[in-house]
């Protein structure tokens, strides 16, 4: 094999969609064998790239070379057939299927007019074998984990003969355990001669994973270098175009009073056992208190506790002094909480709203946004218009549909409003999720300017980079339960990796030191 | 003034036109293969319609219950719930307003408001059931709703025999002139049709339509909680009362649409076999006018000007009155077959249309 060769070579290549350029004359050359990063932050222009190449889209100008020949690539069958394949972040699978079934679907072997399982099977079992991506080809998609499911869209690549494979965010649905995994079965295919485009915005993965790396920013590369000859920091700055900290920067603390106190919070569970034991702590104005844990200990419910959503079987809570045990989520939201919540599709933004209705959820009705039961549009679109102004929401306008805002303009969005309300207390869960590098440093610095004008703050995260960063102490849940607490400083990750998977050895001496 | 433009952009008026018109092509195509003359049979249904005041003007009754029904349909979608039971809330209203007009003896500033109240609220808690037993007992409002208009029908018909009925008839006792909501002015001038102040009522509702759910505070929380319940409740609202609201609200559209047939058209309340479908008719005017309440208004007179119309094309072409039913059946799936409708117009939109597709 001629390791020179392009197997995707793209040149010029232009894309509009009105009077927006998504790409504009993208030079790329994908090498044979190679590993190959499009790097870029949500927006940059990468997966319409790939969409042109996968055949879903049609540059306006420039020309596709796929192994040394020109083509034009009207669609995704004719992808497929140059031996393209692609990844999708989000996998297009039938559930009840088998993963062979998944597999074959389109090009089903047969046998007379039946459909020929056992070769199916067969053929599926050996490249899984092959490539050691140890699926089995029986089981049912709605069986098996996300991760495996990935591997089946891998499968179903290799099965149409796919030479080159494109992954489209791959990792972002993945837990650790399996990035390393699947970071594995990447390295193998390369090896075995597959040349491999990643779309991403993670540059650990970059570092790790990747032979080149082609940096994009508004639609245009900005570089593109041997991964070996960069780091983390020159990437990070190509990508957003600007100095990244990744370091917060924070003054020393100055705790003030007790602003929220949870006092032995219980709350009963779907079934009979308790999803929150025993709960107390409290968070002093100025501070951070983070709340670590693998997700799915509780904390959601707890947050669902303190801000009144679903109603607690015993225990306290007192925000100010007040007690606000079991109160309507209106009632502590007045009382001065603001809450930028786990999950912003689901709760904290209505996405068929205007961006404008959005910003007065949770407070149309204060007199300042109307009177007499009519709502104040002009005050409305006021308010949105100084908070997008002031937290830098790239929006068409105030009057576009949520829905039309990309995922960190969103969260900007949701953190203008909270923030707005000014509360006493913060609550902030998972605030940076599925954020790119230049919304997550907004969004911490935000949260810390918040911290030191005197707010408490109770951070929920899975991320534990992000809880070091941010907090003044860490506190651990476990199975619904406070395993303890410790001082973000002075921290012992290994000890705090324990207290997290449930040992209360580390747990105590965590509270002795 | 900036939401009105988003409610009514271009698309949302070019595509029923054409459905419509898609429609009455295949209208045309089955009246020509029952053997009949479409554009004979077209012409004296728009000269039913337009030949004399008394046609326009009866045509103009029949529209107007299509317009509350629409609302209260188009009403509670706008909240996220499909209240399929304005047949029953109508008839509720029928009845309260036949049992305040029959027993009671009131002067006319009394008696006329306090009749359409009573039969407004009679249709408003009809609909509450539904909402109250999905807000509490998480009932989905469908099947609750369709089966309270048969109780509903039975009720009303059990009233009327029991309480309210003329001896020896099917019917009640004449409502009081007291309650009694038609304009003797207009009905002269057009020619004895008979004009009531319900339709400058339903009018007014349209307008109420568009006020409640989009100016108000409480329509901002109803129409939170119909597109995302969760972030109606993260928001502070009270998701399970807002939606017995909606239900209520929409159920005084159409109690409003059954008083007027009562205090203004006929006078009387008769027992029924089977309800007269100006519910279900509501369903397909919310959905002919996208659910926005111009939208309604326009699908309402379409709906109720073809079904009047039809008696025009059976003298005029001999129609009969099953085939006018399959033009307004077909006007309907191609309303309701927006996908359909759009590739139809593909071609003709061309690189606009799909430049803006790609764009998504």
């Amino acid at each position: 094999m001629d390791r020179n060769q392009a197997a995707v070579q793209l040149k010029g290549i232009t894309k509009r969609f009105g009077s927006f350029t998504a790409n504009d004359s993208i030079d790329f050359e994908l090498k044979k064998g190679q590993i190959h990063a499009l790097l870029g932050e949500n927006g940059a222009g990468k997966s319409t790239l790939m969409n042109i190449v996968f055949g879903l889209y049609q540059p306006d100008e420039g020309e596709i070379w796929v192994n040394g020949e020109k083509t034009v690539i009207d669609g995704a069958a004719k992808a497929i057939g140059l031996g393209i394949g692609m990844v999708h972040q989000h996998f297009k699978l039938v559930q009840p299927f088998t993963v062979a079934e998944n597999i074959v679907l389109g090009n089903e072997p047969v046998k007379g007019l039946k459909i020929d399982y056992k070769q199916a099977n067969e053929k599926v079992r050996s490249i899984s074998e092959r490539y050691g991506l140890k699926v089995d080809p029986q089981v049912r998609i709605k069986d098996i984990t996300v991760g495996m499911q990935q591997r089946v869209e891998i499968l179903k690549t290799l099965y149409r003969g796919a030479d080159i494979v494109i992954f489209d965010e791959p990792t972002a649905v993945l837990t650790v355990q399996e990035i390393e995994e699947l970071i594995e079965i990447i390295r193998n295919l390369a090896a075995e001669g597959k040349s491999i485009i990643i779309i991403t915005h993670k540059l650990k993965e970059v570092m790790a994973l990747t032979d080149m790396v082609t940096v994009i920013r508004r639609g245009k590369v900005i570089r593109t270098l041997p991964t070996k000859e960069t780091n983390e920091r020159q990437l990070a700055e190509l990508m957003v175009g600007r100095d990244v900290n990744f370091t917060v920067e924070k003054t020393k603390r100055r705790p003030g009073d007790i602003v929220l106190a949870v006092d032995a919070l219980h709350m009963k569970g779907e079934r009979s056992k308790n999803v929150l034991n025993d709960v107390t702590f409290e968070v002093r104005s100025g501070e951070i208190l983070g709340i670590a844990g693998v997700d799915g200990n509780g904390q959601s419910e707890l947050i669902y506790a303190i801000t009144g959503m679903r109603p607690v079987s015993g225990g306290s809570v007192r925000l100010n002094g007040q007690d606000l045990t079991n109160q309507s989520p209106r009632k502590v939201s007045v009382a001065g909480v603001g809450h930028i919540p786990e999950d912003r599709h689901k709760h904290g933004l209505v996405l068929d709203f205007t961006l404008s209705e959005n910003m007065i959820l949770g407070n149309y009705f204060k007199p300042e946004y109307g009177r007499y039961g009519f709502i104040d549009y002009s005050a409305m679109d006021k308010l949105a218009t100084q908070l997008v102004d002031e937290f830098d929401v790239r929006t068409s306008g105030i009057d576009a549909q949520a829905r039309a805002l990309s995922g960190g303009n969103q969260q900007k969005a949701i953190i203008a409003r909270e923030l707005h309300k000014n509360p006493d207390l913060l609550i902030a869960v998972q605030p940076t999720r599925g954020l790119d590098i230049g919304a997550i440093e907004y969004v911490h610095k935000r949260l810390v300017q918040a911290r030191n004008e005197g707010k408490a703050i109770l951070l929920v995260s899975f991320e534990l980079d992000e809880l070091y960063a941010l907090s003044d102490r860490i506190a651990v849940m476990y199975e619904g339960r406070l395993m303890g607490e410790v001082d973000a400083e002075n921290r012992d990750d290994q000890q705090l990796g324990l207290m997290m998977a449930g040992n209360k050895a580390a747990a105590a001496a965590g509270n002795g030191g | 003034m900036e939401n009105a433009k988003k409610i009514f952009n271009k698309t949302s008026f070019l595509i029923p036109a054409v459905a419509i018109l898609l429609g009455l092509i295949v209208g045309a195509i089955a009246m020509l293969a029952g053997g009949y003359n479409p554009i004979l049979a077209y012409s004296s249904l728009l000269e039913k319609l337009f030949s004399s005041s008394y046609n326009t003007g009866e045509a103009i009754r029949a529209i107007t219950p299509l317009i509350f029904t629409g609302i209260a349909v188009a009403f509670a979608f706008r909240t996220g719930l499909f209240n399929i039971g304005v047949e029953g809330q109508f008839m509720m209203g029928m009845t309260g307003a036949t049992i305040v007009g029959v027993t009671l003896d009131l002067p006319w500033f009394i008696h006329a408001p306090l009749a359409v109240l009573t039969g407004a609220v009679f249709g408003g808690l009809w609909a509450a059931i539904a909402g109250v037993l999905k807000a509490s007992r998480g009932v989905n409002e469908v099947i609750s709703s369709i089966m309270l208009n048969w109780i509903a029908l039975f009720l009303s018909n059990f009233i009327v025999a029991k309480f309210l009925v003329e001896k020896g008839q099917q019917k009640s006792r004449p409502v009081h002139d007291s309650a009694m909501l038609t304009i003797d002015w207009l009905i002269e001038l057009m020619d004895k049709a008979r004009m009531h102040w319900g339709t400058f009522v339903a009018l007014i509702c349209v307008a109420l339509f568009y006020m409640l759910l989009w100016r108000t505070k409480q329509g901002f929380e109803l129409r939170a909680v119909g597109h995302n319940p969760d972030a109606a409740l993260y928001a502070g609202m009270n998701v399970n009362r807002t939606m017995v609201k909606s239900m209520f609200i929409s159920g005084v559209f159409a109690g409003l649409g059954g008083v007027f047939e009562i205090l203004g058209v006929f006078g009387y309340q008769t027992v029924m076999a089977a309800s007269w479908g100006y519910g279900f008719d509501g369903i397909a005017v919310a959905l002919l006018g996208g659910n926005t309440p111009v939208g309604v208004l326009l699908g309402a007179i379409l709906f109720g000007g073809l079904t009047y119309g039809s008696t025009g094309m059976s003298f005029g072409a001999g129609v009969p009155s099953e085939v006018v039913r399959i033009v307004i059946g077909s006007v309907i799936f191609f309303v309701a077959s927006h996908g359909l409708v759009k590739w139809f117009l593909k071609p003709f939109l061309g690189r606009r249309a799909s430049k803006r597709k790609e764009a998504v």
